[in-house]
């Protein structure tokens, strides 16, 4: 068990890389009840929460979701989060453990006063539950999934729930919230209905090497109120046609300029110690960044992470070096996602 | 959790076997537990030299790496390769095959400030 923002979090179940390989082949099942939930109503909730968050919520219809970042006045990352459109003027953010409190502050203070602004992160357990098999799962507990991005509320046993079709692993899943008081009972029902499916429960650090195959991005780890989405590689959660939302200027005039430094992607070449955050990256000798996240890649048996570095050198195929105590580990920046599925 | 009685240990969970004058060093059966899946050793240099609770090797799972501590004063006599292709053997085999290095020590009055098995049970249950 680690303290993760506040909750008490399993690092892994079992074993990380058997928790890993569930998901990528079978199902898999993360408990995400420390995940925060905003919610966002009244009469010009869309207006003013698309002048909050990157992504054009616009383009959002009811039941739907969109991946975007609320940023702060220099276009730094204060949280990245889901938004999902769940009536005509009302939203549910999803948010990052956390984050929520500042989340909540910043969207507070920038409140118009017809906005109702809610934390209701007490309120929810959730799960978040991944893998080919995951709609078999589904069809055993009688729920039609669904279609991707989408989210639905309905009943499974007699307990409320919002399905979202969504996840943080590159595998089909969903991410699914319901009364706190359910929870274990919930999680109880799917590790029984998941058995003949081979479903496992998997905790963060299957999480974390199930992402970072899929390049993506770790609040706190590869971005932060110091990083911009463009600098990170994720311009396209962010639509610089709105007219007005708090970071905009600052992130055309990054695009205009360049980023001074850029997200990459790398493998190491060589079976070695695999990379982590703070290992200093080098390219012909010289400094010329920093990685964010780094692992051992169970799908891939490579060294695997993602860093900061210079942008002239941020060339797909470029060779690198990666400092681990004191030696330099030969590594290639390679093409996002890291792990494709064949 | 296995913990055998014939063994001394450190609170940094490494394993001592006493040879004569000489000890070998392994991670308990409760720290590959903890650890899961290694997937890499960095074992010490033959010949140097070691205070006691000097980090002397590395041992990475999936998750994070982890400093290994020479338990006593000593010197590297021997290191296990066989580790550099297999890392797997810490989980497999904790007190066998995936022992990790040995140390001829200075003195073995040193080994009287390390922990018994009962100590270092009940260091892993509390």
């Amino acid at each position: 068990m680690v303290s993760f923002a506040g909750w008490l979090m399993p690092v892994q179940y079992t074993s990380i890389v058997e928790e890993h390989q569930a998901v990528r082949r079978n199902v898999g099942m993360f408990d995400i009840s420390h995940m925060g939930q905003l919610s966002v109503e009244g009469g010009r909730a869309r207006e003013w929460l698309n002048t909050m968050l990157t992504n054009n919520i616009e383009k959002l219809e009811v039941g739907t979701g969109q991946y975007t970042f609320l940023l702060n006045e220099r276009g730094g990352i204060i949280d990245d989060l889901i938004v999902y459109r769940i009536g005509d003027e009302k939203f549910l953010l999803v948010v990052n453990a956390s984050r929520t409190d500042e989340d909540f502050t910043w969207l507070d203070r920038h409140d118009a006063n017809d906005i109702g602004l809610t934390n209701r992160s007490g309120e929810f357990g959730g799960v978040a539950i991944q893998g080919p098999r995951v709609v078999d799962l589904f069809r055993a507990l009688d729920v039609d999934l669904p279609p991707r991005n989408h989210i639905v509320d309905l009943t499974i046993e007699r307990m409320p729930v919002s399905i979202a079709r969504t996840g943080y692993t590159g595998e089909d899943g969903v991410e699914m919230f319901f009364r706190a008081e359910d929870a274990a009972k919930f999680w109880n029902l799917v590790l029984q209905k998941g058995e003949p499916f081979g479903i496992k429960p998997c905790g963060l650090g299957a999480r974390d090497t199930l992402r970072l195959e899929m390049c993506y991005p770790l609040n706190g780890s590869d971005l932060s109120p110091e990083r911009n989405p463009i600098e990170a590689g994720l311009g396209v959660f962010v639509d610089l046609a709105k007219p007005n939302f708090i970071g905009r200027d600052f992130l055309l005039r990054t695009k205009e300029n360049g980023p001074r430094e850029k997200l990459v992607s790398f493998r190491m070449e060589e079976k070695g110690p695999p990379p982590r955050p703070h290992y200093a990256v080098f390219g012909h000798g010289e400094r010329i960044g920093e990685v964010t996240s780094g692992t051992l890649s169970p799908s891939l048996n490579w060294g695997i992470g993602l860093a900061y570095i210079d942008a002239p050198r941020a060339k797909v195929g470029a060779k690198i070096g990666i400092e681990i105590r004191g030696q330099k580990f030969p590594a290639v920046i390679e093409k996002k996602p890291l792990y494709k599925k064949t | 959790m296995n913990v055998p009685d014939d063994l001394l240990y450190t609170e940094t969970h490494e394993w001592i076997r006493r040879e004569g004058d000489n000890i070998r060093v392994g991670i308990t059966d409760h720290a590959q537990s903890e650890l899961t899946d290694v997937v890499y050793v960095e074992l010490p240099r033959m010949d140097r030299e070691a205070n006691a609770k000097e980090a002397v090797a590395v041992v990475e799972s999936v998750k994070a790496a982890s400093d290994i501590y020479a338990p006593v004063k000593g010197k590297v006599i021997e290191v296990n390769k066989a580790l550099e292709a297999d890392p797997g053997l810490i989980n497999r085999e904790p007190y066998g095959q995936g022992w990790i290095f040995a140390l001829k020590i200075d003195n073995a009055d040193d080994l009287k400030q390390l922990k018994d098995a009962a100590a270092y049970g009940q260091q892993i249950a509390g």
